[in-house]
């Protein structure tokens, strides 16, 4: 059967934004990187901030991220991407910063530098996409990774007492007073991918307001590094993830949005 | 009801099945051919979508372009019909 054109007058209701290039991704099928950067680059167009926003593209599978979105985009060094914001933000106070960081290298080499950035309240959003593995290097055990979770470093599954408890990130952002706004979501459903394009709008909104620090945090699928199909690794996600790492809101300013 | 079309860039698309489950009306599914990228690429196989764009939501690709039947007309054709 031949998809129809739109010439039967039918009018045109999703359309990928023009903040995305046209570069097709290189990430793996169904992994959900590719929701995240349109999710953010459609709130980037509807704001109309194109040519104020700057991004911060980290070391890990969405090391290309300056490919694919079509704003400035600085490439930082692993684990450094809260810190080179910082800088971008005091330098170019009214331009809109995020930084876009998956767990190895925000949970794991650059715990340091964003625990320190919530902590001195820079005004910036933080994205930081979990998947509970190395994804770009094969599937290693990341300190996200579940008790019990196989990868290419741990085969019988994760040992909690010789490799420690998966670390709660968002968990530990939340307690600091620096911390706005911070909020775990999921991109496995249409639902989710609704409410999650809902808290970066709001995000870039407290940022326009110098709030302080925004952290959004997105469990995400790795199809290739779990070993499953796309839609297994979902039902897994839903299965094994959200009990251990729960879906909502870990801290919402008293204001209320118009 | 509303009737929908989806236009579906085949050389972007990689075959993840995310909009086959995402869809409510099950109108996409998986071609026979391959696409340059050597993936099964998603296409229309029923007549029945809504243009809902629950697939373009969760298509990590940005590969799904939705058109929906604009609501008057929906109404034009109803009233019509049974006159005819």
């Amino acid at each position: 059967m031949q998809d129809l054109k739109p010439t039967n007058g039918f009018e045109e209701v999703f359309r990928k934004v023009q903040t995305l290039t046209d570069t097709p991704m290189h990430y793996c099928p169904g992994c959900g990187h590719g929701v995240v950067h349109r999710l953010l680059m459609e709130v980037v167009d509807e704001m109309k901030i194109q040519d104020k926003t700057v991004g911060v593209a980290p070391v890990g599978c969405s090391v290309f991220a300056y490919h694919y979105m079509n704003i400035d985009m600085q490439e930082a060094a692993h684990g450094r991407a809260t810190a080179v914001a910082t800088g971008i933000k005091r330098v170019l106070p009214d331009r809109y910063v995020f930084t876009y960081q998956g767990d190895g290298d925000l949970a794991a080499i650059g715990t340091n530098e964003t625990i320190h950035t919530v902590n001195r309240g820079e005004n910036i959003l933080i994205v930081f996409i979990n998947n509970g593995v190395y994804g770009m290097t094969g599937g290693q055990m990341a300190p996200t990774t579940l008790a019990g979770m196989k990868t290419t470093t741990s085969p019988f599954g994760r040992d909690i007492a010789t490799m420690g408890h998966p670390l709660k990130i968002t968990e530990l952002v939340a307690q600091l007073p620096g911390a706005y706004y911070v909020t775990r979501h999921a991109v496995h459903t249409p639902t989710a991918v609704r409410k999650l394009k809902k808290a970066f709008r709001i995000a870039f909104e407290f940022q326009e307001m110098k709030k302080g620090t925004c952290f959004v945090e997105v469990v995400s699928n790795c199809p290739s590094g779990w070993k499953m199909t796309p839609q297994e690794s979902n039902k897994w996600m839903e299965q094994n993830m959200f009990p251990y790492y729960p879906l909502g809101d870990l801290k919402v300013p008293k204001v209320r949005m118009n | 009801m509303i009737r929908g079309t989806v236009l579906i860039a085949q050389e972007v698309c990689k075959g993840c099945e995310l909009c086959i489950a995402a869809c409510p009306q099950e109108c996409l599914g998986l071609s026979e051919q391959l696409n340059i990228k050597g993936y099964r690429y998603v296409r229309l196989i029923r007549e029945t979508c809504t243009g809902c764009i629950n697939c373009a939501l969760v298509c990590p690709d940005a590969a799904i372009t939705v058109f929906r039947e604009p609501k008057g007309a929906a109404k034009k054709t109803l009233v019509v019909q049974p006159a005819t």
